[in-house]
């Protein structure tokens, strides 16, 4: 299981990176949404991967609940930040008239 | 009163809430709960300052739950310093931007309160997912601030900005991930307890989760190769905005300087990326002089100054030595309250020159030009550090602290650069303008709050020694972690 979530994670954040590092911003959020997806996971593994177990308290052994707590804060703070971003990004689109992250105007690069 | 602790949090947090309430753009009122809310805090943090002042360390626990297993507020002469320094920022910064630049977007008030919400909770918490989440308020209030106002230039700015800081945080949840998952806990102190008895596999997830740590506060601090944002945000933001987040850098420095002390200072992993620190801050004071040099505006000179003092208190930092953190400390103050003024400065100049704005090309006279061009000499003679003024003790106390050949030449080289780099901006606005713009005047509140900040310098300067002697004791403090760790995990464990 522990390799499963680890290959899961590295996929995650692998093609997050890949995708932060394009030079249209849909991409880029795309990216920042799964980069967080990813490092969402490894904080909550780092309470250790359990099968079974009590969530807190309920006889034998239990999970750690620290790191879902963590979980659930880091994925408001990043729904509230995708979501500004979304929106910052729209408004780039309007006042620049492209959606190239450094505002310049189309210069038929690549996409 | 032990409830002090929590006011600087607490008070801009109800006037940003009260000021987020107040819907019906009632700018007047809007303007007199954050003065009152930035007046108010300045009384905390003077006694909450002069309550560390005594020595002694003093936990806050929230929620009564013991350290750590709650979330702690701690209360020594660095918090304690740093607090008292936003709140004699954010004042003037406030009062510049509540004569016009409210007004140009919604919510101004209540994002510039929770902006110091989250720098006051950054500095004061003792506990690593609380500094995350502080971070992420004072995140987004600036996300807000930096935006304040539209135009393309800030859009575009902007957008750097946030995507940049998004992986930041990301990167930070990776360490705090780290961290827990090696030591069971988030506290700063159980943490370098913690940290001390590791070994193997364990102790090198640790020091990944350190050296990540340095990434993201770095970032924060905008130290090469991760500054070059902040030329463009600082200098497309609102006046009043720029100079509140000319304590932003310094969060980061902070927050190393912290954790380096607590958990860094001896033990397994002792010194943790500092000779990698070192030749960073050393690059990063480079560039930065080379950025005075080239800018094409004065925001964007005074933006590179602000990186250039990054560079400075980093190099500082990384050498270590309580010495040098009293030193760096003392240069702190001048950095940010100057830098601070300096960006209030450069608005009122460009206010005065039409299209021409604050680029660094000849034109029209500012109003005022005598006045203007007086503050303006005293704070590039300030800023670059040369005598009499604060920067000239600040950097005496860093190189006699810091006793490195090639620190020597950065540093002086980096002032030598920004001599030439200021004296040319001096000369272009105010000698080579035309007119002498006696026929405008200047606004009497923007000019007091430049005055305020710029001020800083001679005050700092004749105050030296006690000034200075209030840092070195902070920087002895923070040498002692033991001192730290003690009063969180003494009492409650």
């Amino acid at each position: 299981m522990e390799a499963m979530v680890a290959i899961m994670i590295a996929v995650l954040v692998g093609t997050g990176v890949y995708l932060v590092l394009r030079a249209r911003t849909f991409p880029v959020i795309l990216g920042i949404t799964l980069l967080s997806y990813g490092v969402n996971l490894f904080v909550f593994a780092s309470g250790r991967l359990a099968l079974d177990q009590a969530p807190i308290v309920g006889g034998g052994p239990s999970t750690d609940p620290l790191p879902q707590a963590l979980v659930l804060t880091a994925i408001v703070i990043g729904f509230a930040m995708t979501a500004f971003l979304v929106v910052l990004a729209l408004r780039g689109q309007g006042e620049t008239g492209t959606d190239h992250v450094d505002g310049d105007a189309d210069e038929g690069g690549e996409r | 009163m032990e409830h002090l602790i929590i006011a600087p949090i607490l008070i801009p947090a109800f006037a940003g809430m009260l000021l987020l309430l107040e819907v019906r753009e009632r700018q007047p009122l809007r303007r007199l709960t954050g003065l009152v809310s930035a007046l108010a805090l300045i009384p905390v943090a003077v006694s909450l300052y002069l309550r560390a002042a005594g020595g002694d360390i003093q936990v806050y626990q929230l929620g009564d739950w013991a350290a750590p297993f709650g979330i702690v507020l701690v209360l020594d002469r660095l918090s304690a310093l740093m607090v008292l320094l936003t709140s004699l920022l954010a004042l003037p910064a406030l009062l510049y931007a509540s004569r016009a630049d409210d007004k140009r977007g919604a919510n101004f008030h209540a994002l510039f309160q929770l902006q110091l919400m989250g720098i006051n909770g950054a500095f004061l918490t003792g506990d690593l997912f609380n500094l995350f989440v502080f971070f992420e308020v004072l995140l987004i209030a600036s996300y807000g601030l930096a935006l304040h106002g539209r135009g393309p230039a800030r859009v575009k700015a902007g957008i750097h900005y946030v995507v940049l800081n998004l992986i930041g945080s990301a990167l930070f949840l990776v360490a705090l991930g780290l961290v827990y998952g090696t030591t069971g806990t988030l506290n700063m102190a159980d943490f370098a307890v913690k940290l001390g008895q590791l070994d193997g596999g364990a102790l090198e997830l640790a020091r990944i989760a350190g050296l990540l740590m340095w990434v993201v506060f770095g970032l924060k601090a905008a130290l090469f190769p991760l500054y070059f944002w902040l030329p463009a945000a600082y200098a497309n933001a609102t006046a009043g905005v720029a100079a509140l987040f000319a304590i932003m850098t310094k969060v980061g420095v902070y927050a190393i300087a912290r954790v380096q002390g607590l958990a860094f200072m001896d033990g397994p992993l002792a010194g943790l990326g500092r000779d990698a620190l070192w030749v960073l801050a050393l690059l990063t004071l480079l560039l930065a002089a080379i950025g005075v040099l080239g800018a094409r505006r004065l925001g964007e000179m005074v933006a590179y100054l602000v990186v250039m003092s990054v560079g400075t208190l980093m190099a500082g930092l990384s050498w270590g030595s309580p010495e040098a953190m009293g030193a760096l400390l003392y240069y702190l103050i001048h950095s940010t309250l100057v830098c601070g003024g300096l960006f209030l400065l450069a608005d009122l100049v460009a206010r005065g020159r039409g299209k021409l704005g604050d680029q660094l090309v000849a034109g029209p006279a500012p109003a005022g030009r005598a006045g203007l061009a007086a503050l303006f000499f005293l704070g590039a003679i300030a800023v670059i550090g040369l005598p009499p003024l604060s920067g000239f003790m600040g950097k005496v106390a860093l190189l006699q602290t810091v006793p490195s050949p090639l620190y020597w030449l950065f540093l002086l080289g980096g002032g030598l650069l920004g001599v030439v780099g200021m004296s040319r901006a001096g000369s272009t606005l105010f000698w080579r303008a035309t007119g002498d713009g006696r026929a405008r005047r200047l606004d009497r509140p923007r000019l007091v709050a430049t005055v305020l900040l710029l001020g800083a310098a001679p005050v700092l300067a004749i105050w030296g020694e006690p000034v200075l002697e209030a840092t070195v004791a902070a920087a002895a403090q923070w040498a002692r972690p033991e001192l730290y760790i003690e009063a969180v995990l003494g009492g409650g464990a």
